[in-house]
Parts: structure tokens; C-alpha cells; sequence
């Protein structure tokens, strides 16, 4: 009697496990199918969307979407978040022009300028969070955006820079073959990225404060330590996403980046994250970002109006969830 | 014979391919304390969600005072006359008693269709003189009383609702002793006012003190209804694990060794007297009080998870310098702490980095990236080795029942090498037989040349255990008794003693 318990209790694992990967699968590809199919939609809609030139475009459209999204994973991993990465772009290309071209300094020092003030603002996020304990990165980041926006206007006065130095230009505007240079950075980073959210300690321990931040703290985790980096990486990103900028309009300007923040977060969640934390990943992400570039894209060559494609946008947010949603309640009640 | 108030026949329920309920038949008279035993996943929480309308039963009938009747919402069952105190309770705590009670059915006035303040509070002050509380109460914030006094305020809603019938699902698990004879009381009282009660209990003793009628479940089956009186908790145990525990606690005697762990003036507060403790090897010491006696405070600071006031800890002779848990665990402490839910396990996410959680660097190659197969050699070596269910890695923890959430924990720790292991409450609402495989850990780790120490609150499961009883009362320690000299009344003296 014993044994053909212990059997049927065997068996029914086996079902669980299978019907577990299936769901796995719709879960971890669901947001990738849906690109496929909104893809092959616009193939038949419009002849110019399936060309190289037009594919190269969203990759390069895609780009800062795509640095700024991925470094808000991060924060929305920990159950955070990260108001400031558009303000903290701005901030890091107008002190970048500042030192490369008002000051005229080496453009390799511009560079690593430009990515020193964005991961500062986001140390200041994570230092703000952790040792001042803010309640939440809502309020710290909020915070930070309009410090950092504030500062990006006051450093010239409003006005622009343009005329950076080719070295500067080179990552948002130069092609390898048909590539952008700015999509080989994105994907050798998301590359990184990846690697280390799954495969360093550090990458572990984001997805355990998220899923439970006592939890982690009780089993020695450093969870202040791991915070600050989070949002320091959050920040560097957007110190990156503004060097792709400004090689591709060859300006900065200090109401670059404004409202950005928001369609990173969208990106991340049509990507699969939870807000809640815990649950989302590096792939996700781009599919997340590429989603909102080809919806951009195709809704141009169907000379469909910004504000509509807002709306639409808007609508594709809310459908991506209440999806997510709709599996989750599902799994929940089998299990 | 009276006619049953409720009775339920032939209820199946399934989720996907998971046959949680297979068959379950119970009924439940008016005026009687209706025990559900069983272990964890036998179908308690389903049977009880359905009964609530939470759930919808893919098979089966429910008769209510001879009807046949269909619960579909939660707002059902209430209006026939169901209500439910879940363990977790249902309470606001920043509004006052009166409007908790009153929360969805607040009275009105007549004419301007504003609230009834004056009359609600008048019939909250009435509930709580019939439930032997302090009328005042009525108007308190609810947060400021005990969990006991909040739980009494959930019966006064179902109270409010003239319910026939109140479900309990483990009301006893987080009370104090004093707390707890309290609900015994109303709960005798409720059944002299002809309330019918389905009391869901693990604790044996307070199975015999309360129920009338026991039914048993066992793998999505009803096996039995038994009288309470007439039927000894053995046959109970035989029937909800179906075959017989040899024993409820494995106890194991061991030498007593040197001391391994000890606090030296050790101080939580301030305010409180230091505390000195030797724990010796080979002996498990067990750490008795009631609720709010600072056990769990004082394990808490030992493992620097909250900042003490001073003092020293000491293990294997050196003192160790502990400010935060990483220290703890670096230098050896394992602490298995009382709420597995919220402090202890990534319920979201797969057993293997729960397990490795604590002890991540252990799987970090020289290249410092984490081999993944490793983690998962890991979690699959401790969940054969502890026979852990449903024995798949990939699923989340919460898919796993409380015994093997629990069990999960231990391996968590157990993966960080410690030597020294402080158990909080470890058998806190998981089933009898996952609490014998926790004990018989316990033995294991002593026996391995570890030092254990348990909190618990369950009073017999420290004189079943341990090997010592230390009782905590108001964050000082009040007594130190060998097991021998221990009895069930020294030690409720000493944890009330002064109060």
C-alpha cells in the first residue's frame, strides 16, 4: 500500500513538472512571442518594414530605451524603482560637454566623465535609500530626478552644446557593416548584465531582496551594500544611454531625456518583471524595449500620429500586465 | 438525534492534475466543537476555502440546515450564517475596535444615511461584555491590544453576523497561555449558545481540552469522525499519518560535553538585567516563557539582527564579535527563525538558491561567477537527504507545504556549516509527522557535535526534548531547570511569576 502511494506521488510530480516547464515557457517567452507576431503583422502591413535599413533603424531607435531599461531591472528586481535616469542622462551629457567641448579635455576623459556623474547620482540614490532610510526609492529618486535636472540647466544656463569630438560621436552614430555601434554595446552589456544577475553572488542576492528583503538580511546578506549598487548601476546606465545620445543628435541639451524614465519602467514590464520584485531578466528586458521600438516604428510607416501611438503604447502597457497577471492567478490556484 | 447544521458529502476538488480533495464527508451539529485533524496538504485549507465560497468544489453537496445549497462567494457563506477566523487575521489596525467590528456593515442613520457612531459603539461594548472583555475596549485602536484581544475582535464580527457557525483555523498557534485559556473559555461559551465551532488544531491536548467529534483527513480523504472522549490521540495520529509514530518525541540522550556557547552579561536592553548562559555540547537547551518574554528578542540580538545594549558571546571558549547577521554566520551561528514565511524563505523564488542562500560563496569558482549546477547538486543532496516533497528544485517555495518550507529552512542553515543552531518555534504549524523529523534533526545535529538551543512555546515539546529548560519572563531569565526537576507547573510559575 505504502509502495503504490509513494508511486502515484511520483507520478503526480512528474505531471506537475511538465505542465510547470510548459507554463515556464509561455512565461519566459510569452513577451517574445509577442514581438514575433507584431513583427510578421507589419511585414504584411507595410512593405518597408521588413528591409535592413528599416530593422537597423529600431536597433538604433532602440538603443537608449534600451541602456536606461536595463538599468532599471535592476531597481524593480529589489522591489525599487528609479525615477531619476532621464534626469541623470541629461546631467551627464551636459557636464560631458562642458569638459570635452567648452573646456576642450580629451574625449576619453569626457567619456568616463559622462559615466562617473551618471553612476554618482545613482550611488547618491542608493546612499540616500539605504543610510538616510527613505521609506522608499520612490521618494529618494524623485528627489534625485529633479536635483539632477535642475543642475543639467543651471550648468550652461538652458543653453545646448553641440560639436563634440568624433571619438564622442563615434558610439551613438557609426555603423559596423550594418550595425549600429550603439546595438553591439547594448547587446555586449546585456550580455554582462546577464551574466551577472545570474551568475555572480551580487546578481543572486538583487533577486533575494526582492523576493524577500528580511529573509535575505537574516541569512547575511548585505542588503544595503547590494541596494547601492543597484541604483549605482541604474545611474551609470543612464550616464551610457546619454554618450549614445549625443553621438546620435550631436548635441546635449538639458531637457534631454525628460519622461524617459517611464518608458524604461514600461520596457521592464512588458518584459515580465514583477513589480513586486524578484521575478524578471536581462532578455525580457530587450524584448520589452524592442516591443515599444517596433510599435514606434511600424506605427510611423503607417503614418499613424504621435499622440495615437501614445495611446497605444499606453494600452500594450496595460495588456502586457493584466497577461501576466492572468497567468500567475492561474498558477497560483494549481499550485 | 439532532439534524446536522451542516453536512458535507463526497466533495472533490482538483487543481490542474493536482486531486487535492478526494472524496471528504463530515457533518457538523449545532452546539458542537468539530475538529479537523490532519497533516499539511491534506486538504484542510481547500475544504475550508470551499466552505467559505473562496473555492468552487468540482464535485460533492453541502446541506445547511437540511437545504442543499451552493456557496459561491465568500458573501454567501456569511449570509447563510458561515463565518471564518483565519490564522492571519482580518483586522485593520489603525481603526478602532467598534469599526472593525462594523467594517462593510456599518449601521446608519435612518434619515441622513450617516453613520450610527452612538449605536455601534453600544453594540460593540455589548459584544465585548459578552466575550468577558472590558467595554472601554470599543473605542481603542485595534493595534494597540494583543493579538488574543484582536482575535476576539474577529469573533465579535462573526458574532455580529449571527453566525451559526465559526471556523478556526489554528486560533491558538500564535497566542500566549494566557491568551489561549481565554479563547478556550469563549469558545465553551459560544458552544453553550448553541454556535456550532470547526476548530482546526495540530495541538493535540487542546483537541482533547475543546472538540467534541474529531474528523480526520488524510490525503484529500475524510478517514474518519470520531468522538473525542471516547478516542485517544494516538488512534488520531495513526489515522491522519496512516501507520503509528513510534513515538511524538524522539528524544536521544547524549554526554554532556564542555561548554560551546556562551553569554556573558548579555544584555538586550538597557533596561534589563544581563543575562549569563552556558550551553554545553550534547545536551539541547530550550528556551521556555510566555509570548513577549524576549526569547525571540534575545536570539534575535545573539544573531545581530537587531542591535543589544552590551555583553559577550562566547563559542568554544573565544568571544566573537557579532554586529550584524553576516558576522553571526561567519562565525558559526545558525538562527531558524519563528516565521518561515516572511523571515526566512524566497517564497517567489526555486528551492536551490533558498537553500544556498545563506552560504552563497561556498559555490563560487575561482573566476568568483556561482556554479549553478552546484547550487542545484546541492538543494537535490538536501532534499533527498530530508526527504523533502514534492522533490523538485525547480518549483517555488511556496508551492511546498509548511513542514517542507520549514525543512527547507534547516537545510539553508544546515548548508552553512554553523555549529551552533537556535531553532524559534521550528514545529510551529507544520504537521506531527514533519515535527518528529525535526526532532529527530535536533538529535542528529547534537549527536554531530552541535549546539542546540529551541525556543518554543509548546510547552510539552520542551520537556519532550530538551535536555534543559531555561524560562525567560519580561527579558530576564527566572529559572534554569535540568530536565529531571522540570514540570509543567515550575515553569509556568517561573514564566509568570511578578506579572
Amino acid at each position: 500500500m505504502e509502495k503504490v502511494t509513494q508511486l502515484l506521488g511520483e507520478v503526480n510530480v512528474e505531471e506537475h513538472k511538465q505542465e510547470k516547464n510548459y507554463k515556464n515557457l509561455l512565461g519566459k517567452f510569452g513577451s517574445l512571442f509577442a514581438l514575433i507576431i507584431l513583427m510578421i503583422v507589419l511585414t504584411f502591413l507595410s512593405d518597408k518594414f521588413l528591409t535592413v535599413t528599416n530593422l537597423m533603424n529600431i536597433a538604433r531607435q532602440s538603443t537608449i530605451n534600451a541602456l536606461l531599461a536595463l538599468g532599471m531591472l535592476l531597481p524593480i528586481l529589489t522591489a525599487g524603482i528609479d525615477l531619476s535616469v532621464g534626469s541623470i542622462l541629461a546631467v551627464s551629457i551636459m557636464v560631458m560637454g562642458v569638459v570635452s567641448v567648452t573646456m576642450g579635455m580629451h574625449p576619453i576623459l569626457g567619456i568616463l566623465v559622462c559615466l562617473l556623474v551618471g553612476a554618482g547620482f545613482g550611488l547618491l540614490n542608493g546612499v540616500l535609500l539605504t543610510k538616510l532610510r527613505l521609506p522608499h526609492p520612490f521618494i529618494s529618486t524623485l528627489g534625485t530626478m529633479n536635483i539632477a535636472r535642475g543642475l543639467a540647466l543651471i550648468i550652461t544656463g538652458a543653453a545646448p552644446i553641440a560639436g563634440f569630438p568624433y571619438m564622442i560621436q563615434y558610439f551613438g552614430s557609426e555603423y559596423v557593416g550594418p550595425i549600429p555601434v550603439s546595438f553591439v554595446v547594448v547587446l555586449v552589456i546585456y550580455f554582462i548584465f546577464h551574466i551577472f544577475l545570474t551568475r555572480s553572488q551580487t546578481g543572486r542576492y538583487i533577486y533575494a531582496i526582492g523576493g524577500n528583503k528580511e529573509a535575505a538580511r537574516l541569512s547575511g546578506i548585505n542588503v544595503d551594500r547590494v541596494l547601492i549598487i543597484v541604483y549605482t548601476l541604474s545611474g551609470l546606465m543612464a550616464g551610457l544611454a546619454g554618450l549614445m545620445m549625443v553621438g546620435r543628435v550631436n548635441s546635449a541639451f538639458p531637457l534631454a531625456g525628460s519622461g524617459y524614465e517611464l518608458d524604461a519602467i514600461a520596457a521592464v514590464i512588458i518584459g515580465g518583471a514583477s513589480f513586486f520584485g524578484g521575478v524578471g531578466t536581462v532578455w525580457g528586458t530587450l524584448v520589452g524595449v524592442l516591443i515599444i521600438a517596433v510599435l514606434r516604428n511600424g506605427l510611423n510607416l503607417l503614418n499613424v500620429s504621435a499622440d495615437l501611438q501614445m495611446a497605444v503604447i499606453g494600452v500594450v502597457i496595460i495588456v502586457a500586465v493584466f497577461v501576466d497577471v492572468l497567468r500567475q492567478r492561474r498558477s497560483k490556484a494549481s499550485s | 438525534m439532532t439534524k446536522p447544521l451542516l453536512e458535507v458529502k463526497e466533495i472533490y476538488k482538483s487543481f490542474a492534475n493536482n486531486h487535492v480533495l478526494k472524496g471528504v464527508n463530515f457533518n457538523v451539529l449545532p452546539g458542537e466543537v468539530h475538529v479537523l485533524l490532519g497533516e499539511n496538504g491534506a486538504g484542510k485549507s481547500t475544504l475550508i476555502k470551499i466552505l467559505t465560497g473562496a473555492y468552487s468544489m468540482d464535485k460533492g453537496t453541502i446541506h445547511w440546515e437540511g437545504q442543499a445549497v451552493k456557496i459561491h462567494t465568500p458573501i454567501e457563506a456569511m449570509e447563510l450564517g458561515i463565518a471564518t477566523i483565519y490564522q492571519e487575521l482580518n483586522v485593520i489596525k489603525e481603526l478602532t475596535v467598534y469599526e472593525n467590528i462594523f467594517l462593510g456593515r456599518e449601521v446608519k442613520n435612518s434619515k441622513m444615511g450617516l453613520l450610527n457612531r452612538k449605536q455601534m459603539i453600544e453594540k460593540a461594548q455589548d459584544l465585548l461584555i459578552r466575550l468577558g472583555q472590558n467595554p472601554k475596549l470599543a473605542t481603542v485602536p485595534l493595534g494597540q491590544l494583543g493579538l488574543g484581544q484582536q482575535q476576539l475582535v474577529e469573533i465579535a464580527k462573526a458574532l455580529i453576523l449571527e453566525a451559526k457557525l465559526i471556523i478556526m483555523d489554528e486560533p491558538t498557534s500564535c497566542l500566549s497561555g494566557r491568551e489561549v485559556e481565554q479563547l478556550y473559555k469563549i469558545v465553551d461559551q459560544l458552544r453553550e449558545e448553541g454556535i456550532s465551532i470547526i476548530f482546526i488544531s495540530h495541538r493535540l491536548e487542546e483537541i482533547q481540552r475543546l472538540g467534541d467529534r474529531i474528523t480526520i483527513l488524510r490525503d484529500g480523504y475524510s478517514v474518519e469522525t470520531l468522538p473525542v472522549s471516547e478516542t485517544k490521540p494516538d488512534e488520531w495520529i495513526e489515522l491522519m499519518v496512516g501507520r503509528s509514530l513510534e513515538e511524538k518525541f524522539p528524544k536521544k540522550q547524549f554526554e554532556r560535553g564542555d561548554v560551546g556557547f556562551s553569554l556573558k552579561g548579555f544584555t538586550v536592553e538597557a533596561s534589563h538585567a544581563p543575562i549569563d548562559l552556558d550551553v554545553h555540547y550534547g545536551e539541547i537547551v530550550g528556551l521556555s516563557g510566555l509570548v513577549g518574554a524576549g526569547r525571540t528578542e534575545l536570539a534575535r540580538a545573539i544573531f545581530g539582527a537587531d542591535k543589544r545594549a552590551g555583553g559577550k558571546i562566547v563559542i568554544d571558549g573565544k568571544e566573537v564579535k557579532i554586529t550584524n547577521p553576516r558576522q553571526a554566520i561567519d562565525a558559526g551561528i545558525a538562527f531558524i527563525t519563528e516565521d518561515r514565511k516572511s523571515e526566512g524563505l524566497l517564497l517567489d523564488l526555486p528551492l536551490d538558491i533558498n537553500v544556498c542562500l545563506a552560504n552563497m560563496k561556498k559555490f563560487a569558482g575561482r573566476t568568483k561567477l556561482l556554479n549553478l549546477n552546484k547550487m542545484k547538486e546541492q538543494a537535490k543532496r538536501y532534499v533527498k537527504e530530508m526527504q523533502i516533497r514534492p522533490n523538485n528544485i525547480e518549483l517555488n517555495a511556496r508551492n511546498f507545504s509548511g513542514g517542507n518550507q520549514q525543512k527547507v529552512v534547516i537545510a539553508k542553515w544546515l548548508c552553512t556549516n554553523a555549529k551552533v543552531f537556535i531553532f524559534d518555534e521550528p514545529t510551529r504549524g507544520i504537521d506531527v509527522g514533519a515535527k518528529v523529523e525535526v526532532y529527530r534533526l535536533m538529535n542528529k545535529l547534537v549527536e554531530e557535535g552541535k549546539i542546540v538551543i529551541m525556543i518554543s512555546s509548546d510547552l510539552p515539546e520542551i520537556l519532550g526534548m530538551c535536555d534543559r529548560v531555561i524560562v525567560m519572563n519580561t527579558g530576564r531569565i527566572t529559572a534554569d531547570l535540568p530536565i529531571a526537576q522540570a514540570t509543567q507547573e515550575q515553569v509556568m510559575k517561573a514564566a509568570t511569576i511578578g506579572l
